[in-house]
């Protein structure tokens, strides 16, 4: 059942939030009578992925749709409430820390905000020299040492800054030092969440070139989340677009873009300004992005679709593969879109 | 009768322990009604400066040290502090970035909505009331009745930024200054936000400012364009020519730099390093240290705007003739695929 080029599947990825706190803040009093009530974020509702080895996956979708959920989750930070994740073929969700350690020398993350990610106590050698000697007990002090100086080579940060202390650098010279700190134990998937968000645009080409160069040296296999899709189309070989924890469309990067098919796909693509065209030809939807504590019943783009008929508003669409396109809708299903 | 606002070579300089700042210098632009103007750079530019200083709110140790700014023919910078507050958040007023720090959390969007009007006009309560239900249907807010009694944390943050337009509309400005007034906001709902500002100021008749550092947004929504770079304006001109033909290394090197511009898979231009901090900016051209073709006049001399071919269209480079061939050679930057 398990591809030879599948790195990364997960398979109906359920993860909840129960936010509702103690006890006490659970009570409530209804007709006369007290209840408990739990107030639970659906962050995640049903997700199966597949990230072949080598590959960019971009996962795309507004604020709160659980795009940040989903990188935690997949790499077992966040433990899930059910659904499976296989790392080349290897269940890996439910295992304990000790047995989960050889997977994480694998798997890295690279966070979005490059101020909050890196330990301002600790210099640049201490910060990179950690990973490996939590790692691989296995290597001499020098080597440790050589290998730091190699990565920030890599990078283009200069060695000889190694003994300075985060607040010493630029924005991006610190997202360089973090990308560093993922490369420190050689992985062979990297989940960068909103890797650029947080730089300006100059200096967002520098690290996303950065990143390019690092897959195709070393071969990694991504997955970017973030919410810029022009990022996306320049830099992911597949995109997966989710709205409230659900996925709505998953195809090649340059099909999806030419023609999404997805009428919440189709009003994001269309929402993106574009250098030069005057005006915005943007397809307007309905209202706002309901919470994800309360569900809409069935199909959850339903309240804001301008397709939606009354089968959207009772049955959840399955996700039906057409050709290389995964897609969940009813409208697309019936031909009616 | 001339512009609505001219910005005749302002100065904003801040005092500091180890000596004065200056973190614009020399900025000049012209705004007339109905006319959107962007002003665009990175983060440290001058840009939100050059939006603070007109409505003078520069506050301590800054100040305007040299330099104009005339709305609707008065010089704003000679009025008393009584006098501008006729001005500033009546006839001129200011969006922010973030929805959530503009409102105040305490209050009911009613409440802010009736001090506002009855701070800058003689109005009994009912009459201010009145006013805020028109403004909150004009930025197509729905049930505005019931948005009044609600508070900010109730609505979302589209619909806050809304509000916010709509404060800024209470007292029926004629120029509006939005200071990064969607980058907090997902695109969907950028989108609807721009598209409302725009038809604001067709329909009340307004100037619009509006800064940000994407040059998308601006490319979309304004007329005008001017381009910062530490405390600069480097090149300024129509939105068409300066995305379509544009002639300052930086402003070339930012247009390449945007994922998009390319195809896919190919390397990204890049600017290499980064702007200078105002305390120390290189000498001659600010530009120079990361620019690909700078020669050794950029090093010493400061370029002024100059006339870039067209009409209104102005570069602050000495290497103007040498970015012309550039642009006429590779006309292939700004195309999308569509």
């Amino acid at each position: 059942m398990q591809n030879e080029k599948q790195l990364l599947t997960v398979k109906n990825l359920v993860k909840h939030f129960d936010i509702s706190g103690g006890l006490l803040d659970q009570l409530a009093i209804q007709k006369r009578k007290i209840v408990r009530k739990r107030t639970i974020v659906k962050a995640l509702n049903d997700i199966s992925l597949e990230i072949n080895a080598g590959e960019t996956l971009g996962v795309v979708g507004e604020s709160g749709c659980g795009k940040s959920t989903l990188a935690r989750t997949v790499l077992c930070l966040y433990k899930p409430n059910s659904g499976e994740i296989y790392y080349k073929g290897n269940r890996i969700d439910g295992l304990n820390h000790k047995e989960m350690l050889p997977f994480r020398t694998k798997m890295q993350m690279i966070f979005q905000d490059p101020y909050a990610s890196l330990n301002p106590r600790m210099t640049v050698t201490r910060t990179l020299e950690e990973p490996v000697l939590f790692h691989d007990r296995g290597l001499t002090s020098r080597e440790v040492q050589q290998k730091v100086a190699d990565v920030m080579e890599q990078v283009g940060v200069d060695p000889t800054w190694s003994d300075r202390y985060p607040h010493e650098f630029s924005g991006g010279q610190r997202q360089r030092i973090s990308i560093a700190r993922a490369l420190m134990v050689d992985p062979e998937f990297v989940v960068a969440d909103e890797p650029v968000s947080a730089l300006d645009v100059s200096i967002q080409a520098q690290i996303l070139n950065l990143l390019m160069e690092a897959q195709q040296k070393r071969g990694l296999t991504y997955m970017l989340i973030t919410h810029d899709l022009s990022v996306v189309q320049y830099f992911a070989t597949r995109v997966a677009v989710l709205y409230l924890g659900m996925l709505c469309e998953e195809a090649e990067t340059a099909e999806l873009f030419n023609a999404p098919r997805h009428p919440y796909t189709q009003a994001l693509l269309a929402a993106i300004p574009k250098l030069g065209e005057k005006k915005a030809k943007y397809i307007k939807m309905k209202g706002e992005v309901p919470t994800p504590i309360n569900l809409p019943s069935g199909c959850v783009f339903h309240g804001r679709c301008p397709f939606a008929n009354e089968r959207c508003e009772r049955e959840v669409p399955s996700l039906q593969k057409q050709e290389s396109r995964i897609i969940a809708c009813h409208a697309v299903e019936e031909g009616r879109l | 009768m001339g512009h609505l606002l001219e910005v005749k070579d302002l100065k904003v300089t801040f005092a500091l322990r180890f000596g004065d700042l200056t973190a614009i210098d020399g900025v000049s632009f012209t705004l007339d009604r109905k006319e959107k103007l962007g002003l665009v750079g990175e983060s440290g530019a001058g840009k939100s400066v050059t939006g603070f200083s007109i409505i003078n709110l520069i506050s301590k140790p800054g100040f305007i040290s040299e330099g104009k700014v005339i709305f609707e023919g008065l010089e704003l910078q000679s009025l008393s502090d009584k006098d501008i507050r006729s001005i500033r958040g009546n006839r001129i007023s200011m969006i922010f970035q973030d929805p959530m720090m503009t409102l105040n959390p305490v209050l009911t969007i009613g409440t802010q909505m009736i001090e506002t009007v009855m701070a800058h006009k003689k109005v009994s309560k009912k009459e201010a009331a009145e006013i805020a239900l028109e403004k909150l249907n004009k930025v197509y807010i729905p049930s505005p009745e019931k948005r009044l009694q609600q508070y900010p944390h109730e609505c979302s943050g589209g619909m806050r930024q809304r509000i916010v337009i709509a404060i800024a509309l209470l007292t029926d400005p004629s120029l509006i200054i939005a200071d990064e007034p969607t980058t907090a906001l997902d695109v969907t709902i950028q989108a609807g936000i721009m598209d409302l500002l725009i038809e604001l100021c067709n329909t009340e008749n307004m100037g619009l400012i509006l800064i940000t550092h994407d040059l998308a947004v601006v490319s979309q929504v304004t007329e005008k364009i001017a381009v910062m770079y530490a405390g600069k304006i480097i090149e300024t001109g129509p939105t068409d020519l300066i995305v379509k033909k544009p002639r300052h290394p930086y402003t070339k090197g930012l247009i390449k730099s945007l994922p998009g511009a390319q195809q896919p898979g190919e390397t990204l231009n890049q600017i290499p390093g980064m702007m200078p901090t105002l305390t120390d900016i290189p000498k001659g051209c600010a530009f120079h240290p990361r620019c690909e073709i700078h020669e050794s006049v950029c090093t010493t001399k400061i370029p002024i705007l100059q006339e870039a071919g067209q009409k209104d269209h102005l570069a602050a480079c000495h290497l103007l003739h040498k970015t012309l061939e550039e642009t006429n050679g590779a006309q292939s930057t700004p195309e999308q695929d569509n």
